[in-house]
């Protein structure tokens, strides 16, 4: 480090460096490749369409990743001092107007891509007809409410939610249409069929979460967060909670289920009776 | 204020002082209050892993008994406090001290020629502002209920409503806040003083253009320091006030917890905060990266004895990141129920703040070619950051766009990215800068061969640390989950998290290693004689090791050069420091 002879151990330091460097980004990528940790299957038509922007990505992050690490790697094993002087060059304006343009286009057209995704998940409302059904995050279960029969959600008094004795969002027995409505700790869908959910919270901030679905809501103290989708694929679907409660954060979890429309209106009158 | 003049007149007034106190303790010399914050973030580095290695012993054997642990097992609170505080000393007392405090402190005004920071007694007033905010932080631990439970983020209402929601919520959230309140105040003066030094005390002949890029970083991370810690601080307040004066800043009506109607709290809103905090909570991921950015620039060009390629366009993008940093909070909340519409708007700006990190990976590809690159630690460390910049920046296409961000949100691939980049990425300059520097701080080397193995382990643990939780994200494991244990899902992931854990024991060991060669080297390594011994050309290795009290003897240098002349044809040596007058470069 001295003098001006090539560094000692030089040429083994500059082919670890940039050997490490490849087998990361080949173990990296192939890992990524191979899908050996992956998403679950996607259940809804704009789960597909976020797969294939994540397909999109993908491959500009990959092709920089691979392009960005090998390049480093390169100019380690190439430029090491073997003696050598080094060139002498301040930079070059055509090269830093190229890159920048590159990766404007390359980002900002990767970001505009994405939003019909967006757009569909968040700018759009649910199609007319939806089955609501009420989302209602608490320290540390979620519970799901359907309005019944008469298609019309109760009313509900903070000083009335009770877990202890079963009225766990606080439904006001006073208010007719609150008498039919259905308290669930799943929540029981049908197939092809659009649902809207009106996530909300009791006490601080929690997050609908269901990988398949590929959504994810805060469930906001205050608030009443709408988001829709509609599931294809009959089958069981774990909801997790994704912002931190509390200390049961980690076990506040529940069930999605997806039941094809007949075993689906059979579920919602075996509540009906349940609840009568 | 210390006035300098540009030769003539009076010579500043810098007399060393004596006694032990105030040479040592409460001392106005920057030098001295540098190497107090990199004490103080040494100290909190260690404090922050030692909390991350029981976290990654309970994650990766959740069921299993260990004596340290009351009743054998870590309690879900007991798993949350450790993550909070190892996030929030992480954050605040490691990245955003020592690179800027630490490291700024000591070597900003040698390289712009000063002999001191502009405000020296508000200097050591802001050293022992964090060192009271980092106790009073502790001191969260001792209170009943123990440390707080709700991240660093502290989202209200969960840190708004006191113990009712929460172990840790009591008291131990209350003397976070205040901690972390106190810490804004510090770091507000800090960057008022940096600012001030940057502008007001540069030697004659140090224009703008001539300012190495670890300035320039410097100076920016001032700014946004001085812009983002004022939010925070008013953050904080509304956070106590709600919590102690029974105001509604971020508390909603008609709350319910475990039965209980919270009647007292209305029309608050829990969005209000994480727009004030994310306002200053992105900025501060460039607080944390920045100076790394510049290290790493002046040593590629220093170690690859090549001019920084495009030093405006660095410069430029600098304060592009800087700027754009302001602009892009709202990433942070794709999914916390704000307005989609600027949701999007927010994601086209993250995209764009790509554009200027990519230049700054293009220009550092750029200076390494054609150099004759030298492979000392610094260098490695140097190397090794802009690896981990890329893999660790490239994640952050993902979570930029808010679609894909639906399903990563909240999860191990958010953990992942900012680990890499705002976490081991910002550390990995930190280990170049003190590599680098250390003789010149202490008048000796660190041992090399240590340093080597140190960076070694560190380099592919670090690696084999956050590249597998990228795919724990992918499976859609969420974060802030104290065991994995709730769900099919997850418990297959638990191989994964094992995985990891066991790296994470390595690599936090081998940094027993720095800690022993850091030690060491202070007071028994190889002498450094030289004033320059890398060769290298900015005004810090004009002046003896370590320096003097006022740095260049009562003599205010005059610089002729850019920061980065290597190489330059037509002459003998292959450096040019600043201040060496043209006519005394050797002409080949």
């Amino acid at each position: 480090m001295l003098s001006r002879r090539p560094e000692r151990g030089s040429t083994a330091v500059a082919l670890a460096f940039a050997v490490f460097l490849v087998l990361m980004t080949v173990v990296t990528v192939y890992i990524f490749w191979a899908k050996i940790w992956w998403f679950p299957p996607a259940i809804t038509d704009l789960g597909h369409e976020i797969d294939a922007q994540y397909a999109r990505t993908f491959l500009i992050t990959g092709i920089v990743f691979v392009a960005a690490q090998f390049g480093l790697a390169l100019a380690i094993f190439k430029f090491r001092d073997h003696g050598q002087r080094a060139s002498y060059f301040e930079g070059n304006n055509t090269m830093e107007i190229i890159w920048t343009l590159a990766t404007v286009v390359l980002f900002v057209g990767l970001g505009l891509y994405a939003r019909n995704a967006w757009a569909e998940v968040h700018f759009i409302g649910a199609a007319p007809g939806a089955l609501q059904i009420e989302v209602t995050g608490q320290q540390f279960v979620w519970n799901f409410r359907y309005a019944g029969p008469d298609g019309k959600f109760g009313r509900e008094k903070p000083e009335l939610v009770s877990a202890s004795t079963g009225n766990p969002v606080g439904l006001d027995p006073t208010d007719p249409s609150s008498k039919d409505d259905i308290v669930s700790p799943v929540i029981v869908v049908p197939a092809n069929r659009e649902v809207e959910l009106i996530i909300r919270s009791q006490d601080v901030t929690h997050s609908f979460y269901v990988r398949e679905l590929r959504l994810k809501q805060d469930a906001v103290p205050g608030m009443e967060i709408h988001m829709h989708f509609n599931a294809t694929v009959p089958g069981d679907y774990e909801v997790a909670c994704a912002e931190l409660c509390g200390l049961g954060h980690y076990r506040m979890h529940s069930m999605l289920t997806v039941m094809n429309e007949p075993d689906f209106e059979k579920w919602e009158k075996d509540q009906e009776a349940a609840n009568q | 204020m210390v006035t300098h003049e540009n030769g003539g007149g009076h010579a500043h007034q810098h007399q060393p002082p004596s006694g032990f106190i105030r040479k040592y303790i409460f001392s106005i010399d920057h030098k001295v209050i540098g190497i107090q914050y990199l004490l103080l973030a040494l100290f909190s580095v260690f404090l922050g892993m030692a909390l991350s290695l029981l976290m990654r012993l309970h994650l990766g054997w959740p069921t299993a008994n260990f004596s340290i642990f009351k009743g054998g097992q870590m309690t879900p609170e007991q798993y949350l406090a450790l993550m909070t505080m190892h996030g929030t000393i992480m954050v605040f007392m490691v990245l955003t001290t020592a690179p800027q405090s630490g490291f700024g402190n000591y070597f900003l005004p040698i390289q712009i020629g000063a002999a001191d920071m502009a405000f020296p007694v508000l200097n050591m007033l802001s050293f022992w502002t964090t060192f009271v905010s980092l106790c009073v932080m502790i001191c969260a631990f001792l209170v009943s209920g123990g440390a707080p439970i709700g991240g660093w983020t502290s989202y209200p209402p969960l840190s708004a409503l006191g113990e009712i929601v929460g172990p840790g919520q009591g008291g131990g959230e209350t003397l976070w806040i205040v901690g972390l309140a106190i810490f804004c105040g510090a770091s507000l003066m800090g960057a008022l003083n940096f600012i001030t030094t940057l502008i007001d005390l540069r030697a004659k002949g140090m224009t703008l253009g001539r300012l190495p890029l670890t300035c320039w970083t410097w100076f920016v991370t001032a700014i946004l320091g001085l812009l983002a810690f004022g939010v925070l601080l008013a953050a904080c307040i509304l956070l106590l006030l709600d919590r102690l004066a029974g105001t509604s800043f971020f508390i909603p009506g008609g709350l319910v917890v475990t039965d209980q109607v919270i009647t007292w709290h209305k029309g608050g809103s829990p969005l209000l905060w994480q727009h004030l905090f994310w306002f200053f909570g992105h900025p501060e991921v460039y607080i944390a990266i920045l100076p790394g950015m510049g290290v790493a620039s002046h040593l590629l060009s220093t170690f690859a004895r090549k001019p920084v390629f495009g030093y405006r366009a660095m410069v430029g993008a600098v304060c592009g990141i800087g700027f754009l940093g302001f602009c892009v909070w709202g990433h942070h909340m794709f999914v916390s129920g704000m307005s989609p519409y600027s949701a999007f708007a927010f994601s086209i700006l993250t995209m764009t703040i790509g554009v200027p990190s990519a230049i700054k990976t293009f220009n550092w590809l750029g200076t390494l070619w054609g150099g004759k690159i030298q492979f000392n630690c610094a260098m490695l460390f140097a190397l090794g950051f802009v690896s981990l910049f890329v893999s660790g920046g490239l994640s952050g296409l993902f979570l930029a766009q808010p679609a894909l961000d639906l399903y990563l949100h909240d999860g191990y691939f958010v953990v992942a990215h900012f680990h890499l980049i705002m976490g081991v990425a910002a550390i990995f300059g930190m280990f170049a800068g003190l590599y680098f520097w250390f003789p010149k701080m202490f008048g000796r080397f660190m041992n090399e061969g240590i340093g080597k193995l140190h960076f070694w382990l560190t380099f592919i643990g670090v690696y084999a640390i956050f590249m597998p939780m990228h795919f724990l994200g992918l499976a859609g494991n969420p974060r802030r989950y104290s065991e994995m244990t709730a769900g099919p899902f997850l418990i297959a992931l638990q191989p994964v998290h094992k995985f990891i854990s066991v790296m994470a024991f390595i690599t936090i060991g081998a940094q027993l290693i720095f800690l022993y060669n850091f030690i060491a080297s202070v007071f028994w390594g190889k002498e450094a004689k030289e004033e320059n011994p890398w060769h290298a050309t900015t005004l810090e290795w004009s002046i003896p090791s370590p320096p003097p009290f006022d740095n260049f003897g009562g003599i205010e240098p005059v610089v002729y050069h850019g920061p980065y002349e290597f190489s330059v044809p037509g002459t003998v040596d292959d450096f040019i420091p600043q201040h060496l007058a043209p006519e005394l470069v050797k002409k080949a």
